[in-house]
């Protein structure tokens, strides 16, 4: 049973590699690069003397497959480094979504809401992604930015974005 | 030559400092300065938070302002934030930022021994008289590298910009194939929108926002606030203020400290205004090679780390003539060294000024109004720094749940502001994401950025020497200048796999800094 815990090591090279980040790295970098290097063609080529708008596009969606076919050949032969994991040691899911979804929600109260509802909503919930992070904490914080954020972007700076609106009827 | 120098540095600190209309003739442009390094200074000493977020988020601000007092403020941010780095890595032993991680090796011993007021004492001093070299290099030199890159053809500036997106992603951190993996990708968010020969929309999948391409802001915010956020969030060491207790009376140096200190402030200032001509080595490196360097002259090499004042005093000396340095290439030349740089450089052209040699002949005030700038935002932070000393040291003990909740809302409402557009604020979440994974997947996207803003310059400057040389892709080769940084871009490649070789046979000797690559790897 001892041997559960390292299960990749003894199925050789190509699990071996499945596990490396680099391998990943390359992977994606190589993905960029298609995406490029197929769609450039399509906005016509050109000739070297008259480029057209699809050649360096193409040129450098070829170099970049050919960087992650190096980045990923890397990873071959190369021992494991001491960090592989892609996901951190304690990955931080609430966190992340949190950070993620305060844009959203600033995107949300901000075409609907307002500057103020926007501002409350972006700094409460992101705050909320600290693990130390208390509820009162929080909605003072929420509150003290809203209050600078508005006298700042809407009255010194002059945002043309309401500071509250519901619908057609809006204030300031 | 000397006198033109000077008196075109008077004219700056004339712009500077006086305008006949304001109240008692004090320029706006000296406010900007001042909130400038305030804010540098701040968030430098704010463990989490870094210049280029910092100077991303005032982006969207300077866009009513004045070219001159735009880029004095945005400049300020980032030499501010170098004297506030120092305050965290001496007192909490926390290399929240790269260019300082080395004085924490040093600088937390001696807080440990009750000296940390001396060693911000001195690192003041020396940071003024690294930035004071740097600076009177750019008066001097800037003027210099103008006559000759005025003389450059598109081949030419295209090789150029060739040998500042390899140095700059190369000897950057980390691997240097990712490095120049991450410019590539720069280059094509750089392609994204109208193209500007011919008009063709590229790779804008059918949204008709993104003809103006991806916004510069929204693509710094993503990539050193949101992605940055993601990574740090939770991951906050416990800080620990037992030592951080300093007082004005603290700082004073002993006159052997001082004699000390003297040679090691210049060594460290000539490391680092010969790493800043360098294109793509920025402070980091400076302050690396300068403490290494001190090490090596040292007679006792041995009680480095144990708290020597020149293992403080050397690279927080380089770092600063660096950074000061950097400036040279990118507002001379238009090519920036690192992506701080191109942000700035960003900021110039959102105010409608083409970066490049004519710079300097084009908008004299910019030039030499941001050059005397320095000098006295230098100025203004050594009396922020020393009599200030507690207010700084009290920052430090901000939880970081507070800084980027607070952030998230000045990044959202920053790229908001760009173009009063919400679709910006969904380009920031698209490129935080990316962002984050990239740097999981051990990318550094710094170099992204440089490729962003130069590309467009390099695609046009690209097809204009095909077109004059009729189609033929040895012109690059063939004109003297150009074959010049060719070659250098070849030296380069070649030195980088030779390292890379020689480091694999024997692991043990790769770095020359040894022990100093450990707080690095901890940041």
């Amino acid at each position: 049973m001892s041997s559960s815990n390292e299960p990749a090591r003894s199925y050789g090279l190509s699990l071996n590699l499945l596990r490396k980040r680099d391998f990943y790295a390359g992977g994606l970098m190589i993905l960029f690069g298609l995406v490029m290097a197929m769609h450039g063609p399509s906005y016509s080529l050109g000739t070297l003397m008259h480029m057209g708008p699809g050649f360096l596009p193409t040129a450098l969606g070829v170099i970049l497959i050919g960087l992650g076919i190096a980045i990923a050949m890397t990873a071959v032969g190369v021992p494991d480094g001491e960090d592989e994991d892609i996901l951190p040691a304690q990955p931080q899911w609430f966190a992340w979504a949190c950070i993620l979804a305060a844009p959203v929600l600033f995107i949300v109260f901000g075409t609907y809401g307002g500057l103020a509802p926007a501002t409350f909503t972006c700094v409460f919930v992101a705050s909320l992604g600290d693990q130390k992070a208390g509820w009162i904490a929080s909605i003072v914080l929420s509150t003290i930015i809203t209050v600078f954020g508005v006298l700042l972007f809407h009255f010194v700076l002059q945002i043309p974005m309401p500071v509250l609106k519901f619908f057609e009827w809006s204030l300031l | 030559m000397i006198t033109t120098a000077i008196s075109d540095l008077a004219h700056g600190f004339e712009v500077i400092i006086y305008d006949p209309h304001a109240y008692f003739y004090l320029s706006i442009n000296l406010l900007w300065c001042f909130i400038g390094v305030l804010i540098g200074n701040m968030v430098g000493v704010l463990p989490g938070m870094g210049p280029l977020a910092t100077i991303s988020i005032l982006l969207p601000l300077t866009f009513g302002m004045k070219p001159v007092g735009a880029i004095v403020m945005l400049g300020a941010v980032m030499y501010g934030a170098q004297y506030g780095g120092a305050i965290c890595s001496i007192l909490l032993n926390l290399p929240c930022h790269p260019p300082h991680a080395v004085t924490c090796l040093d600088g937390f011993p001696m807080t440990k021994q009750g000296r940390g007021g001396v060693a911000l004492g001195v690192t003041v001093m020396a940071s003024f008289v690294g930035a004071s070299w740097g600076i009177t290099e750019m008066v001097f030199l800037s003027p210099v590298l103008v006559r000759i890159a005025l003389q450059f053809g598109p081949a030419e500036i295209c090789s150029l910009m060739l040998l500042g997106l390899l140095a700059g992603s190369t000897l950057a951190r980390g691997s240097p194939l990712k490095g120049v993996a991450m410019t590539v990708l720069g280059l094509m968010i750089g392609i994204i929108g109208s193209d500007i020969e011919t008009g063709a929309e590229r790779f804008t999948f059918g949204l008709t926002e993104l003809d103006d391409g991806v916004e510069l802001i929204a693509l710094a915010l993503g990539l050193f606030g949101v992605a940055e956020f993601m990574n740090s969030v939770n991951q906050q060491a416990e800080i620990n203020t037992k030592y951080s207790n300093v007082r004005l009376r603290d700082m004073r140096p002993t006159k052997e400290d001082l004699k000390r200190s003297f040679f090691p402030m210049w060594r460290g200032t000539i490391v680092g205004s010969l790493c800043s001509l360098i294109p793509g080595t920025g402070p980091t490196i400076a302050s690396f090679v300068a403490y290494a360097t001190e090490k090596k002259i040292s007679r006792t090499p041995e009680l480095f780390g144990t708290g020597m004042i020149e293992g403080v005093v050397c690279p927080e000396a380089s770092t600063h003539s660096s950074v000061q340095g950097d400036f040279i290439p990118t507002m001379s030349l238009g090519i920036p060294g690192d992506a701080v740089m191109a942000l700035l450089l960003g900021a110039l052209m959102i105010q409608g000024i083409v970066p490049g040699p004519q710079l300097i002949s084009q908008h004299p005030d910019v030039f030499w109004g941001l050059v005397a700038s320095f000098w006295i935002g230098n100025i203004m932070l050594v009396l922020l720094n020393v009599p200030l000393i507690g207010i700084w040291v009290k920052l430090l003990t901000i939880p970081y749940k507070y800084l980027y909740s607070s952030a998230m809302f000045f990044v959202c409402i920053g790229v908001y502001a760009a173009n009063n557009d919400m679709f910006q604020v969904g380009e920031v979440l698209v490129i935080g994401m990316l962002g984050y994974v990239l740097l999981r997947l051990g990318f550094h996207p710094a170099p992204i950025l440089l490729g962003f803003v130069l590309g467009p310059r390099f695609e046009e400057n690209f097809r204009r020497a095909m077109l004059i040389s009729r189609g033929d892709i040895m012109v690059f080769l063939e004109r003297p200048i150009s074959a010049v940084f060719i070659s250098l871009c070849v030296i380069l490649i070649a030195g980088q796999i030779y390292v890379r070789m020689r480091g694999a046979k024997k692991p043990a000797t790769t770095a020359p800094a040894g022990n100093v690559e450990q707080p690095l790897a901890a940041e």
